[in-house]
């Protein structure tokens, strides 16, 4: 077969099909030995192979990283778009506005990461409401209607998601654009970390008796405090009590008075995808 | 060391030279002396070490001096949160008290971190301490401080935000990273005080993106624009990477 002709006829619908493919020597010379030494019927999946990071997906690092966090952030929008529709759950006034800001702008991270996976060629993931269990398979049986559960698992949410960013930042370094995009929404996470953390602070001082709030809890992360009444969070936590940075050792620092609470405080922790991945897994449906 | 370009510089230098306490003789000795060995002179305060020039303290080049501009802000960031905290403001709530000793806290951990990275990777380019000028705060009331606190805080995340594509070492951009969420956790409490429910309204910066959600981010000389106005010492930023 004359692969010059097929990529010819391809350039006819495809006028860019020589940048797509790999035209480096190495790989048109190494198909040239190989297909003498291959079968017919073998061929076209050779030349599917060549073909294959032009047309199929673009499966590089970068893109890998914002399908992750596109997973993420469908994940989080489904979780508060669901929330805010339910009737009865979030009380009017403040605490709507506040997750409904929320709800509003984890919907705009994920047009956002989509647009931005499709812009590198790539194909972005995809996921809608019935693809979530978001009782993480009975863990949180009343996270639609207890509104203490909910707040809980949106605490959990924004912290975990703040460390999944943080964890997938050097995989953006080659990519100013995309880094840079990724910090954006990685703050805008924390801040909503921090205001669920003080919605938390607020229920827990009207209702002290409440099992679901336990410890002082504040806009930061103390030690790996979750400040939730269930050892199912705790993934999302461990690793925040770490006090050295870099082998310095924060508490005490420069003959400053920092505790280990405040040193831990100081610095939010990454989690690796690994890490994410068995903490959000539970809640695919 | 730093040259003198121009005349007018040259009146600049020697009008420092009369304000510091150089000697009559000496002084004299240096008019007529050459442009180099004036500038000399008249640039070299106490405290002076190579990153001192008559366009401020130099923050460096590369990933250093990304390290020293974070350094700078978080210098800036806990000399104020430590006025605060030495004298709260009228009306200031046990809540409110325990915030903001919080902050003060991690502010310090930051400035002490940087302060002994640096120095443990670049001993001899590493900033020394600003001079703050706090003149327009009026520490006694609240709206003031709160206010200059949120604008610090934002200002952090977005100089954060924008420094990030400026390092080139992943162990130090992981740790930048580690940094501004909990400025970002301060920014959100700190609004939250102003007008309860501000804490991500993205619509109040320019730079920020509300449609797509995304945070505050501005470049070295942006943020340090800003921040001038609260130093007295002047930072020169212009051997900073700019990508």
């Amino acid at each position: 077969m004359n692969l010059q002709n097929i990529i010819s006829q391809i350039e006819k619908t495809d006028p860019e099909v020589y940048d797509r493919l790999n035209t480096r020597r190495k790989v048109m010379k190494d198909f040239a030995n190989m297909s003498g030494k291959i079968a017919l019927s073998a061929l076209p999946l050779a030349i599917g192979s060549m073909f294959k990071k032009a047309y199929g997906k673009n499966t590089d690092a970068i893109t890998d990283v914002l399908n992750f966090a596109l997973t993420l952030e469908y994940i989080e929008s489904e979780f508060y778009k669901k929330g805010v529709g339910t009737a009865n759950l979030i009380p009017a006034g403040p605490q709507l506005t506040a997750l409904t800001v929320i709800r509003d702008h984890e919907v705009s991270h994920v047009a956002f990461l989509t647009a931005a996976i499709m812009s590198l060629s790539a194909e972005p993931v995809a996921f809608a409401a019935e693809d979530f269990d978001f009782t993480a398979q009975g863990t949180f049986p009343t996270v639609f209607s207890n509104y203490d559960v909910f707040l809980a698992v949106a605490q959990t949410f924004e912290d975990t998601g703040v460390r999944a960013y943080k964890g997938q930042a050097a995989n953006l370094i080659s990519n100013n654009d995309i880094l840079t995009a990724a910090l954006r929404i990685h703050s805008v996470e924390a801040r909503h970390a921090a205001h669920v953390r003080e919605m938390r602070m607020a229920r827990q001082a009207a209702d002290t008796s409440n099992p679901l709030y336990v410890g002082t809890i504040k806009p930061w992360i103390t030690l790996k405090q979750s400040n939730i009444g269930s050892a199912a969070v705790q993934a999302s936590y461990d690793g925040e009590e770490i006090t050295t940075q870099a082998t310095v050792n924060i508490v005490n620092i420069g003959g400053q008075t920092i505790s280990a609470n405040a040193a831990s405080e100081s610095f939010d922790e990454p989690l690796t995808q690994a890490q994410v991945t068995t903490i959000v897994t539970p809640f695919f449906a | 060391m730093p040259t003198i370009k121009n005349s007018k510089e040259q009146g600049a230098v020697i009008n420092e030279g009369i304000t510091q306490n150089v000697s009559r003789r000496k002084f004299l000795g240096y008019v007529g002396a050459t442009s180099a060995i004036l500038a000399t002179a008249a640039s070299c305060k106490k405290n002076d070490n190579n990153n001192n020039n008559d366009d401020g303290v130099n923050l460096g080049s590369g990933d250093v001096g990304v390290l020293n501009y974070a350094y700078a802000l978080e210098q800036l960031e806990a000399a104020f949160y430590v006025m605060v905290t030495s004298s709260f403001y009228a009306g200031a709530t046990d809540q409110e008290k325990s915030y903001l000793t919080d902050i003060r806290d991690h502010e310090v951990a930051h400035r002490e971190f940087f302060k002994a990275a640096i120095t443990a990777a670049a001993p001899t380019q590493i900033i020394p301490a600003l001079e703050v000028n706090f003149s327009s705060i009026n520490f006694s009331d609240k709206a003031s401080v709160l206010g200059t606190a949120k604008a610090f805080e934002d200002l952090g995340v977005s100089a954060y935000n924008g420094a990030g594509k400026l390092i080139t070492n992943p162990d130090y951009l992981v740790l930048a990273g580690k940094i501004v969420s909990v400025e970002a956790r301060h920014a959100a409490l700190i609004r939250d005080l102003l007008a309860a429910g501000s804490f991500a309204d993205l619509t109040v910066d320019a730079t920020a993106d509300s449609a797509n959600g995304l945070d505050a981010v501005r470049t070295p000389s942006e943020v340090l624009s800003i921040a001038s106005a609260y130093l007295k010492t002047k930072i020169n930023a212009s051997n900073l990477p700019t990508s």
